[in-house]
């Protein structure tokens, strides 16, 4: 409201009088303009083009043999399989806890805000150790898999026969995966969510839509863009994510390394080529991702543009 | 855009990527949990026991490797790491895995020849080309100005022998274990930076370019001279340094379990065959079988050895002493 009466006002001063504050000398815009651009290319493009000119350093060929290692090629599998697990199941929870602290009041509300960040908050180092210290050998489940004298004998022998392998294992991966990347879809919404209100929805109901039919056609197709958006953070997280991964995974090559550790491994054995290589891979991933993302814009827009055109 | 295909989209990306998950395996599998340095050697290794394993019962083996600081991945293996076989820096991380996990007997050491350690190694000086700071001897890493690189001694097993070894130096030179511990301290105070392993460690000195001068695996150091050359770095022997026998035992718990004890055992039997000692003495590991010994002997600079059994009574009492909460460790550390 303040600011567009201040924009009226400034229109009704004249055009050719803008305020003071809003005309910036040349000099300063072409400054600040250098900084930005000159950070950017200094901390994004650089690293960036680092990476690809290493990788690329003993030429195309060594490149293709680096990344035709079955070891890296595991990695990238791996990579995938545990983003794949682990944006699907925040997907989920992110949508649902949105919905919750969005458009209902309930007993605990703030607690469980607090509980989503938590996953930002703590140190990934410690949502891998979380994880050895319930699902280790020496841990809460290797103990009650050791117990003399356990809870249910029946559920210790079955799970003695089966044999699961959660940590050090893919399990494990995902489950610090998951954890880490939490919040990502959830924080994206609450606040979009919370702005839209509930109004819309409740149209919907008045109209006769059920809950299910409200949630497709009315919540969802509103927050799609923010929910595209926090997937691929997600995403972009998921496959990166190098410190709680490291503690659960057991570093075994060629079974629970993913890309990032994967890396980690090439260049401390000195082989920079592959480290490169592999880190490129990555870099392309990330690419991806946002090359997605715009397509996926593109194609609003240009509807969006269509739908208003007819 | 038309959500109500999401569901059944997800669903089937689920089964595609739970189908690329499984590999199919058929053949036999061991997990070889092992220290920093080892890399290169158990690659090379692995490929020559799969080929005499597969000579001898037509079995196909594949061997998978986990490396990292030797107390850290003890840990793992105490926290639930399927290791069929350990290779470990030294016998105090086996012997936790022993007493935490009772997953192998305590007399492991008896089990293979010489202790349990097929090869042995020592601790020496990687110093930048020219020796700069004119080190020569451990006496000069106390100097002030000299920036020492090694790793942390509570996860690495390196740089628990490279304490030990500055320890009984201090020792015999200076005559009392509280003059060895004020010249220990004095050693960490020069110490800008510890990695939890060997190979941290190493890229800290050779690709990071920090410090003076790296207390290293001998095989850890000829390795960096020769993948970087001998025109960058330089190794000095120091006049005394420890004999170091890094064990290998099967963990008999993980073994018997996956069905495995018998392929482990042959496997870390191989390492005693001329093949096996052929090859460590190829990746600059001492090796203990006379006939390879004196084939690599030349490229080993001749040094005073002690052993740990001699000068601490073995590594449980220096485990006590100088590396469990509140040994002497702990103390000149957290005092710097």
């Amino acid at each position: 409201m303040a600011a567009s009466a201040v924009s009226s006002l400034a229109r009704s001063a004249g055009v050719t009088a803008r305020p003071l504050a809003t005309r910036d000398a040349p000099w300063l815009r072409y400054t600040l303009t250098a900084v930005a651009l000159g950070f950017l290319a200094l901390f994004l493009v650089l690293p960036l083009v680092a990476v690809f000119a290493e990788a690329f350093r003993r030429g195309i060929g060594a490149y293709f043999a680096a990344l035709n290692d079955p070891d890296g090629l595991h990695a990238l599998k791996l990579t995938l399989l545990t983003a794949g697990l682990a944006v699907p199941a925040n997907l989920v929870f992110g949508v649902a806890a949105a919905w919750c602290i969005a458009k209902f009041t309930f007993p605990g509300k703030s607690l469980l805000i607090t509980l989503i960040d938590l996953p930002f908050a703590v140190s990934p180092v410690i949502s891998g150790l979380i994880y050895v210290l319930l699902f280790g050998a020496q841990g809460w489940y290797g103990l009650y898999l050791n117990a003399e004298n356990p809870w249910l004998p029946g559920l210790q022998a079955w799970l003695y026969e089966q044999d699961f392998k959660i940590i050090f294992a893919v399990p494990g991966i995902v489950l610090a995966t998951t954890f880490v990347t939490f919040p990502f879809i959830a924080r994206e919404l609450i606040p979009l969510m919370q702005t839209q209100g509930n109004d819309e929805e409740y149209a919907a109901i008045t109209l006769g839509a059920n809950g299910w039919q409200t949630f497709w056609k009315v919540t969802l197709p509103n927050i799609k863009w923010g929910l595209f958006y926090g997937v691929i953070l997600c995403n972009a997280r998921a496959m990166g994510e190098f410190g709680a991964v490291s503690v659960v995974s057991g570093h075994i090559r060629g079974e629970t390394n993913t890309l990032p550790l994967h890396v980690e491994i090439l260049y401390n054995e000195y082989q920079f080529v592959g480290a490169f290589a592999a880190a490129s891979i990555l870099a392309l991933l990330a690419l991806v991702t946002l090359v997605l993302k715009s397509l996926v814009e593109w194609a609003h827009a240009r509807r969006h543009a269509a739908s208003a055109a007819s | 855009m038309n959500f109500s295909h999401l569901p059944r989209l997800a669903a089937a990306a689920l089964a595609a990527l739970a189908l690329a998950g499984s590999a199919a395996a058929t053949s036999i599998e061991l997990l070889n949990v092992s220290y920093d340095p080892t890399r290169e050697f158990y690659f090379e290794y692995n490929a020559a026991f799969a080929t005499h394993w597969k000579a001898k019962t037509s079995d196909d083996v594949v061997v998978k490797q986990s490396h990292g600081g030797s107390g850290k991945q003890a840990r793992s293996v105490i926290d639930g790491l399927r290791a069929d076989v350990v290779t470990l820096a030294l016998a105090d991380d086996i012997d936790a895995i022993a007493k935490h996990a009772r997953a192998l007997p305590v007399d492991w050491q008896t089990r293979f020849p010489h202790n349990s350690a097929p090869y042995t190694s020592t601790i020496v000086f990687l110093v930048r080309k020219g020796n700069p700071k004119g080190i020569k001897d451990w006496a000069d890493l106390v100097k002030p100005g000299v920036a020492i690189i090694t790793p942390n001694p509570k996860t690495s097993g390196g740089a628990r022998w490279n304490y030990l070894a500055a320890w009984e130096f201090a020792k015999r030179k200076l005559g009392s274990d509280e003059a060895a511990k004020a010249f220990v301290a004095k050693l960490y105070k020069n110490v800008p930076v510890l990695d939890s392993g060997a190979r941290g460690s190493t890229t800290t000195f050779v690709q990071r370019g920090i410090g003076d001068v790296f207390l290293s695996w001998e095989n850890e150091a000829f390795l960096a001279v020769k993948e970087f050359g001998a025109n960058k770095f330089e190794i000095v022997v120091p006049s005394l340094s420890i004999l170091a026998e890094p064990p290998v035992a099967v963990v008999d718990k993980v073994a018997k379990r996956k069905g495995t004890a018998e392929v482990a055992k042959a496997y870390l039997e191989y390492l005693y065959s001329p093949k096996g000692q052929d090859l460590a003495g190829k990746h600059f590991y001492r090796p203990v079988d006379p006939a390879a010994a004196a084939k690599y002997a030349s490229q080993f600079t001749k040094v005073e050895l002690f052993t740990i059994d001699q000068a601490f009574g073995g590594w449980s009492k220096a485990h006590q002493t100088h590396f469990a909460d509140g040994g002497t460790f702990d103390q000149i550390y957290l005092k710097n």
